[in-house]
């Protein structure tokens, strides 16, 4: 794999690392035109599983059950939460930058709905396309 | 501005003509239908006074049969920092839920953004949104709440509702 995309996983990850209760970062949202997110969800009070760091290009859902709503927010959406139905279980599968290794992640409860939300990202959608209705949208408390 | 009026098709799209011809831009807005009345509150910015604004929807209004009130919109110094929570009621009708829930609410400084109440034959279903103040015990809170909807003979839950920022 290009080298360029093992620079820009770094980038991302140490933007990620920057702000304060960030989980995970796509490359669409610094304006690099990729199909490629970092995740660490490690130290997070609502994490379950935990699969370290995770750096995967070309990201794939294989599998995703146990369908629950949450309220979600997002960087790239300062003042809205949304709430938004996500599977609390996945399956995730990707390339590593680099090694161009293929990575399988499976996910439960937090993790998994950090990972949709950034797989959404790479297909240059927002948690504001999935919200549940006209009243589910909320503002956002600045509140942490 | 509040528009208010016996629910039909066409009434936003009526009003929204209006504004959209005066040049004036919807910025925040709810709308819902209750029973058979569908209520809009709008936040808009246009370059009139409020009374204005309000003489130019007459016609409209008229022809929809819906009521078009506006006035100054306050200033938005923004909600004080406090913890999102949910409260979610139900059980049997009767008089005053509202009224002993909210005060309690507001008796531990509460601040309701949002709140949608039910009434299905017998049933009553109440939904709030609360941000409490970031010192108060929320399990406290919770606790208080649920010992308020046994002595209103109801089942009453308040929960976190912080958002997920991903
Ligand atoms: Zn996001």
């Amino acid at each position: 794999m290009a080298p360029e995309v093992v620079a820009l996983a770094e980038a991302l990850l140490d933007t990620m690392r920057a702000h304060a209760g960030c989980v995970g970062l796509a490359a669409n949202q610094v304006g690099a035109d990729a199909r490629l997110f970092v995740l660490d969800v490690g130290g997070h009070a609502k994490t379950r599983s935990y699969s370290g760091v995770v750096v995967l290009a070309n990201p794939v859902l294989v599998e995703a059950t146990r369908w629950e709503k949450g309220r979600e927010g997002c960087l790239s959406v300062p003042d809205l939460t949304g709430d938004v139905k996500r599977a609390r279980r996945v399956i995730v599968r990707g390339v590593i930058p680099g090694s161009g290794e293929l990575r399988v992640v499976e996910a439960d409860g937090y993790e998994a709905v950090a990972l949709q939300h950034e797989l959404d990202h790479v297909d240059g959608r927002l948690f504001l396309d999935r919200v549940a209705g006209a009243h589910a949208l909320h503002q956002r408390q600045t509140y942490l | 501005m509040t528009v208010i009026g016996r629910d039909r098709p066409g009434i936003v799209a009526g009003i929204t003509r209006v504004l959209a011809a005066l040049g004036a831009n919807i910025e925040d807005s709810t709308m819902t239908r209750l029973r058979g009345t569908f209520a809009m509150t709008l936040v808009v910015e246009v370059d009139a006074e409020a009374d204005q604004l309000e003489a130019s929807l007459a016609d409209a209004a008229a022809s929809l049969g819906v009521k078009a009130s506006v006035s100054p919109a306050v200033e938005d110094a923004g909600a004080a920092p406090g913890a999102h929570h949910v409260l979610t009621l139900h059980g049997a009708d009767r008089t005053g839920i509202v009224a002993e829930v909210t005060a309690l609410l507001a008796q531990v400084g509460g601040n309701i953004t949002e709140m949608t109440t039910r009434l299905t034959g017998e049933l009553y279903v109440l939904v709030c949104e609360v941000d409490l103040p970031p010192q108060r015990d929320s399990a406290i809170v919770a606790t208080e709440v649920a010992q308020l909807g046994d002595r209103l003979g109801v089942s009453a839950t308040l929960r976190p509702a912080e958002a997920d920022v991903l």
